[in-house]
């Protein structure tokens, strides 16, 4: 084999993975020609969309929101070498737990509520994910197929409750009561006008600073950790890690339970923050988009906050963008959502041969010129 | 009604909704035993069905809209293979990101087309597939039992649930008693053997898939233009599961899946028929329950509690050739 250069950090997560980001934003591109718009058109409403006027960056952000708690809840198993596709269904049992803490523990004053209402969401999807990673660890059953038989076994399961245990009597709609008025999460624009400072009412809720305080926690647990270290070192290689005297078995339900209890977080933004009661499918793919966050973040917090932003903006611009040029639904946004999945992370191998080749004739053309 | 009657009614909606599961978790096996994850099922039922649909609107021939979801999905099947096979990719990501990537784009194109909010404009009679009835069925309906069977649940079908139902022994045949199968069996168990032998394991996982994409495509067109009478937004939903669902159930292979797929398909029936029906001694029955029941079931068998489902050994693992 000819002589190849190991490739700098910067191009290794940095550049290849913008590259394939860029092929995919192309694509999308055509896609928009294909059926008769201006890219540029659709850009330019995407940005205004997203960041142009000040109620937009709120809506931006609570999306964001979303999408960090299901990328590292995506990470932390994918660190374990797992791939749990449950996301979806761990939020929406999650969100089970929030609503029935918040429903029937209303006395509660709210400080106290808020962290009943995370260990019941934490707790509710955490069980959900169990299930999966015992099957996984004890008995192999591929924790992929299980995790989406688990997601459609939540979504009936659901169903089956809000229309016949949590809809209040008298009540059509299948969705829980609501959930008391100071049991809600407070508004990051009540925040911020109770401290003087104007600001647009958006749906943003105090769950946004949640989310940084859990990245870095994830980060710290990941890297910095024991546990963390153990997780990592399955995720590399279970056979050296039994070697190195860990149970991969054990790390396995660890790992996939925190992934469940982060993705539950979702619940936390979606139910005490926005909603306030509990919808049919109030995930609405949340689930899935955390797969192409972590894969484009490459799994660490600080990545999956800036694919997360980039998808909140996605989100929030696309709803722009099907309200300004009706032949573009927010289904363009789906579809973009689906080539970044496919080009940063099926075919995130595509440019990396071609990449070290040609880093690797410039890095031997420069040592030539030093030597001569 | 007859209870026998009632039986016999289910029994011929098990074989309508049980025909696309068949179809897909056929396509499935012929991916996977060759050791490509098939996860894209959901995503190219619903390509296969949205081209079906659009194109039979066009062309008004419901065999031209079956080629165009066949061309779709084999397009759909090699890009699947582009990123796995080739590039050596994510398989289950590959696959997630084809079932979400079609999601958007038929609606999106959907939109773009006919603008009827991501639906295909509905399909004339001569545009859509339609049931073949077996001569003298009307004349022996009469005929106690048998009759019954013959008319109701043997004849007056689509040809694609005919095709479904023969292409389980053709797919056990071609897997088990032919070249081609032995090759595609070992490329899913030891591609290395396979290789030294002589015979190249990307080029036999293509054909694995391309074969793949053919059977998936079948039974894209079959929601759209013989159950249904046009393209609805996710319409399949979570059909490509399902078969995934039951091609595990069926340990990767042709009769058992065939069987699991029968079993889905009909708790899939019972439960539109059972809605809201009241059984002595039961009560209620919860719908939910029933639908969640091929999922709850698949665990189960995963877990090991029903036999042992032991896929390919090479599944989901790239084959990278020694150098």
């Amino acid at each position: 084999m000819s002589k190849t250069v190991e490739l700098p950090r910067w191009i290794d997560v940095g550049a290849l993975p913008l590259l394939n980001l860029l092929l995919a934003l192309v694509v999308s591109g055509l896609v928009v020609l294909a059926i008769g718009e201006n890219p540029i058109q659709v850009v330019e409403i995407l940005l205004y969309g997203a960041f142009g006027y000040e109620e937009a960056w709120g809506y931006t952000l609570y999306y964001t929101t979303n999408f960090i708690f299901t990328g590292l809840a995506f990470a932390v198993a994918f660190h374990c070498g797992l791939f749990n596709i449950g996301a979806e269904g761990q939020a929406y049992i999650g969100g089970l737990g929030v609503t029935l803490a918040a429903l029937y523990l209303d006395f509660l004053p709210f400080p106290i509520m808020l962290v009943v209402a995370m260990l019941a969401a934490m707790i509710f999807g955490a069980a959900w994910a169990y299930i999966p990673a015992y099957l996984q660890a004890r008995r192999g059953s591929h924790v992929v197929i299980t995790t989406i038989m688990f997601n459609f076994i939540a979504s009936s399961l659901m169903v089956y409750l809000l229309v016949n245990v949590l809809r209040p009597e008298g009540s059509m709609t299948p969705e829980s009561e609501q959930i008391a008025e100071h049991l809600r999460l407070p508004f990051i624009h009540d925040i911020a006008g109770a401290l003087g400072i104007e600001m647009a009412s958006s749906p943003l809720n105090l769950s946004f600073v949640y989310a940084i305080v859990i990245s870095v926690m994830v980060w710290l647990f990941i890297w910095h950790t024991r546990w963390g270290y153990a997780i990592r070192t399955v995720g590399a290689n279970a056979v050296a890690a039994t070697y190195a005297g860990l149970e991969p078995g054990r790390f396995i339900i660890i790992a996939m339970m925190i992934s469940g209890a982060l993705s539950s977080f979702v619940a936390l933004n979606e139910v005490m923050g926005v909603q306030h009661r509990l919808l049919i499918d109030f995930t609405a793919g949340y689930g899935f988009v955390g797969i192409a966050v972590a894969l484009m973040g490459r799994n660490h917090p600080f990545g999956i906050f800036l694919a997360a932003l980039l998808f909140g903006m996605l989100y929030q611009g696309g709803a722009e963008l099907s309200f300004e040029i009706p032949t573009i639904s927010n289904d363009m946004v789906v579809v973009i959502q689906g080539l970044v999945i496919l080009f940063t992370g099926a075919m995130e191998h595509m440019f990396r041969p071609r990449v070290t080749k040609i880093y690797t004739a410039w890095r031997l053309h420069q040592d030539a010129g030093e030597a001569a | 009604m007859d209870t026998f009657q009632l039986i016999i009614l289910l029994l011929d909606a098990t074989l309508r909704t049980s025909t696309p599961l068949i179809l897909a978790a056929l396509a499935g096996m012929f991916s996977e035993r060759s050791g490509t994850i098939n996860l894209a099922l959901e995503g190219m039922m619903l390509g296969g069905a949205f081209s079906a649909a659009a194109v039979a609107f066009y062309v008004g021939s419901p065999w031209v809209g079956l080629l165009a979801a066949i061309a779709t999905t084999i397009a759909l099947s090699l890009l699947h293979g582009f990123a796995c096979i080739t590039h050596k990719g994510n398989q289950v990501v590959s696959g997630m990101a084809i079932n979400i990537l079609m999601s958007g784009l038929t609606a999106l194109v959907g939109i773009a087309l006919f603008a009827q909010g991501g639906k295909t404009p509905a399909l004339d009679k001569g545009s859509r597939f339609q049931p073949i009835t077996f001569p003298g069925a009307d004349a022996v309906q009469d005929v106690p039992v048998l009759g019954l069977i013959y008319s109701e649940l043997l004849s007056g079908h689509n040809i694609l649930v005919y095709v479904a139902f023969l292409a389980v022994p053709a797919a056990w045949w071609v897997m088990y008693r032919t070249r081609f199968g032995l090759r595609l069996r070992a490329v899913g168990e030891n591609p290395g053997a396979v290789d030294t032998a002589g015979i190249g394991v990307v080029a036999m996982r293509y054909r694995a898939v391309i074969c793949s994409g053919v059977l998936v495509g079948m039974s894209g067109a079959y929601l759209s233009t013989a159950q249904g009478a046009s393209f609805l937004q996710d319409m399949t939903a979570g059909k490509g599961y399902i078969a995934l669902a039951a091609m595990v159930f069926g340990k990767w292979r042709p009769f058992p899946a065939l069987a699991a797929c029968l079993l889905f398909g009909f708790l899939d029936a019972a439960a539109t028929r059972l809605q809201g029906v009241v059984l002595p001694g039961i009560g209620e029955v919860p719908v939910q329950l029933v639908q969640a029941l091929p999922y709850i079931l698949t665990v189960i068998l995963l877990a090991g509690f029903i036999g042992r489902a032991i896929p390919p050994k090479a599944l989901g693992r790239a084959y990278v050739k020694e150098r």
